[in-house]
């Protein structure tokens, strides 16, 4: 039963910080937030009750997201945070979140489609996994929703697919599926005072070389900036002389 | 697991500093140290310091005898028995790989009425293909399809297995590599076996600010999603050779599924699929109506490509979502990219920067995506497209 709704922030968001933009929600996490909240307020209607925990990996740093989190809706957040997690590559994090999550039980889990930093995509099928719950992944639309099934249109290749999951279920969403709302007044007032707990690999049961950098199979072993870009020939003019520059360019490419 | 900076090499350059995608090193008395709070081990400090005075020491033993895996596989994505595009990309890339691990090439598909995919693929330098086949199979399923591919690699050992970036290879062989315990490796744009005869996966990070080369050192198969376009599409085999044909037998009791799909629904306008397009013309706020749109999708006709947009055009509602390429969309790598009336925003930039060729018209000379365009037209793209088209159509109607 949909009682509880979970949203997961991807723990590869505290590399926004690379930015300057410490712990700040990964911007594909919005959606799935967003609809988490509304299936929470569909419920709602119907009179039934869920909440919505927020969960994310990440150095401590990363709880001002999860406020941000709860300014947006919310109910509340845990961040798994320890440093046995550091250097987890995809297989440990999603591992790891999914450890947590089985703990809360959700009826439903909502990711973004991928991180910004990563954009692997793969955490969220890995919880899936990990948790043994049906996935639904690139989900545009949720249709339908009942006790034990959830109706969804996924995002494909050339269009849409609409499948039937049976619950429980992991979703990742895809930026179409909704339009993120500004944070409420009472928003940044829960998210001021929440309390939220930071779970360590011991209050998850995992055991060590399955999380952090001895539980993952992959390894970076150098970074490096791609050739850069550089601006080439720039022409301004009268639009017809720009089209046959352009035509001309065009033929010499082989293109027309 | 330990980093550890040699403290008599180190010279306090900052070198290291500006390597970490973390912010966890700093320089202290001349001295770098390392923040173990922010440290994921990526390794940029490493390769950054020219005093090799930095080091990073993994203890860790494979669970089993790797030398038992053998070959490469490539995933043979299909829709209705039509092989996808990128699996053709694929093949030239799994050859490679083979010939340099003296090792066989295989394709694996699973659906159903396979044998004019089977046949299609036989025309290609593949040793191998194997089918197989069940009703369970005939389209994607999440559940269904990775169980049975982990069941596969569990039973004959592939050494490598590769699979298209698609929504459908992204969203299953992340499955796979659960299931099996091993690495995987998200949309990579460079494979290459290294000295050391692993597979070295380069993929980029950070919407293509960074490059990362990733290896999966003791768990097989290794595997990776490869992005559209960055490889080219194999030629047809050339010594007349034909693969083998395998069918495995299936096996039900793999296809338990949660999910049931109840219909397909085709996106009948921009017929082709920008990821797998090799001319995109694209649109921007500069586009200023919906209806202009028309205009680029004329060109792209023209071209024989697709058409593409920025964000702010989906946004303004000028052009579904599935159409937008950048960094909370799509990544395209296309031979061309003609970005029409759009400025250039860094997300968007992360999203077609690898094309062979950008050009960029725009009425702004300042706009940023001059920057990264091979050849800019300053001018305005709703005059300028509309008369490219109408040139191209006279050099044909002339040719």
């Amino acid at each position: 039963m949909p009682q509880t709704t979970e949203v997961k922030i991807d723990p590869e968001t505290h590399t926004l910080i690379r930015e300057g933009v410490e712990s700040q929600i990964n911007p594909f996490d919005l959606y799935a937030l967003e609809e988490a909240v509304r299936v929470r307020e569909r419920l709602a209607e119907r009179g039934e009750e869920a909440t919505v925990t927020v969960i994310t990996m990440g150095p401590p740093q990363a709880e001002a997201a999860l406020r941000e989190a709860i300014s947006l809706g919310a109910d509340d957040a845990i961040l798994l945070s320890d440093r046995a997690f550091a250097g987890s590559d995809t297989w440990a994090t999603s591992y790891a979140l999914g450890r947590a999550l089985t703990k809360l039980e959700p009826g439903l889990v909502f990711c973004g489609m991928q991180a910004i930093d990563g954009d692997t995509g793969q955490v969220g099928p890995g919880i899936a996994v990990h948790m043994d719950y049906a996935q639904a992944a690139y989900v545009a639309k949720i249709e339908s929703l009942e006790k034990r099934k959830i109706v969804v249109k996924r995002l494909i290749e050339n269009g849409y697919e609409r499948v039937s999951l049976r619950l429980p279920a992991v979703l990742t969403v895809v930026r179409e599926i909704n339009e993120p709302r500004t944070p409420s007044l009472r928003g940044k007032m829960n998210a001021k005072k929440a309390e939220i707990p930071v779970w360590k690999a011991a209050d998850i049961e995992a055991p060590e070389d399955k999380i952090g950098l001895l539980g993952s199979p992959t390894q970076v072993i150098k970074v490096f900036s791609p050739p850069h870009r550089q601006g080439g020939e720039k022409w301004a003019g009268d639009s017809p002389d720009l089209a046959d520059k352009l035509c001309d360019l065009l033929a010499e490419m082989e293109i027309v | 697991m330990s980093i550890r900076i040699i403290e008599d090499k180190c010279n306090g350059c900052a070198l290291c500093v500006k390597a970490c995608p973390q912010i966890a090193v700093e320089v202290k008395d001349k001295l770098a140290t390392i923040d173990l709070d922010r440290c994921n081990f990526c390794g940029a400090c490493v390769s950054a310091c020219r005093l090799r005075a930095i080091t990073i020491e993994i203890e860790k033993q494979p669970r089993e005898d790797l030398s038992q895996y053998s070959g490469v596989w490539v995933f043979g994505e299909q829709w209705g028995g039509e092989i996808a595009p990128v699996v053709f990309e694929l093949i030239t890339a799994g050859r490679q790989l083979a010939n340099a691990r003296k090792s066989e090439l295989a394709v694996v598909a699973l659906g159903q009425n396979l044998d004019s995919a089977a046949q299609r693929l036989s025309d290609y330098p593949v040793d191998k293909i194997l089918i197989y086949e069940a009703p369970e199979l005939a389209s994607y399923d999440p559940e269904r399809y990775s169980r049975v591919l982990s069941d596969l690699c569990r039973e004959l050992k592939p050494e490598i297995v590769l699979a298209g970036a698609t929504t459908t290879g992204r969203s299953f062989l992340s499955r796979v590599a659960v299931q099996l315990y091993t690495g995987l490796t998200a949309d990579c744009t460079g494979l290459a076996i290294g000295d050391d005869g692993l597979l070295h996966q380069t993929r980029p990070a950070f919407g293509g600010n960074i490059m990362a080369e990733i290896i999966c050192p003791y768990t097989r198969p290794q595997m990776a999603t490869v992005r559209h376009k960055v490889i080219p599409t194999s030629p047809k085999s050339s010594n007349g050779k034909r693969p083998e044909i395998v069918r495995l037998d299936p096996k039900p009791q793999l296809f338990g599924s949660r999910s049931e799909i109840l219909e397909f629904i085709e996106q009948l306008d921009g017929t082709v699929n920008i990821v797998e397009a090799d001319v995109i013309v694209s649109g921007g706020r500069g586009i200023q109506a919906p209806e202009n749109f028309a205009l680029l999708e004329e060109l792209a006709n023209a071209l024989g490509g697709a058409v593409g947009s920025s964000r702010a055009a989906v946004d303004a509602g000028w052009i579904p979502y599935s159409h937008q390429v950048g960094q909370t969309g799509k990544t395209v790598c296309p031979k061309l990219y003609i970005a029409c009336g759009i400025s250039g925003a860094v997300q968007h930039l992360a999203g077609m920067s690898s094309s062979d060729t950008i050009i960029a018209i725009n009425k702004d000379p300042n706009a940023p995506i001059f920057q990264v365009a091979d050849f800019g037209f300053v001018g305005d793209c709703l005059e300028i497209v509309p008369l490219l088209t109408k040139k191209i159509a006279a050099l044909r109607g002339r040719g």
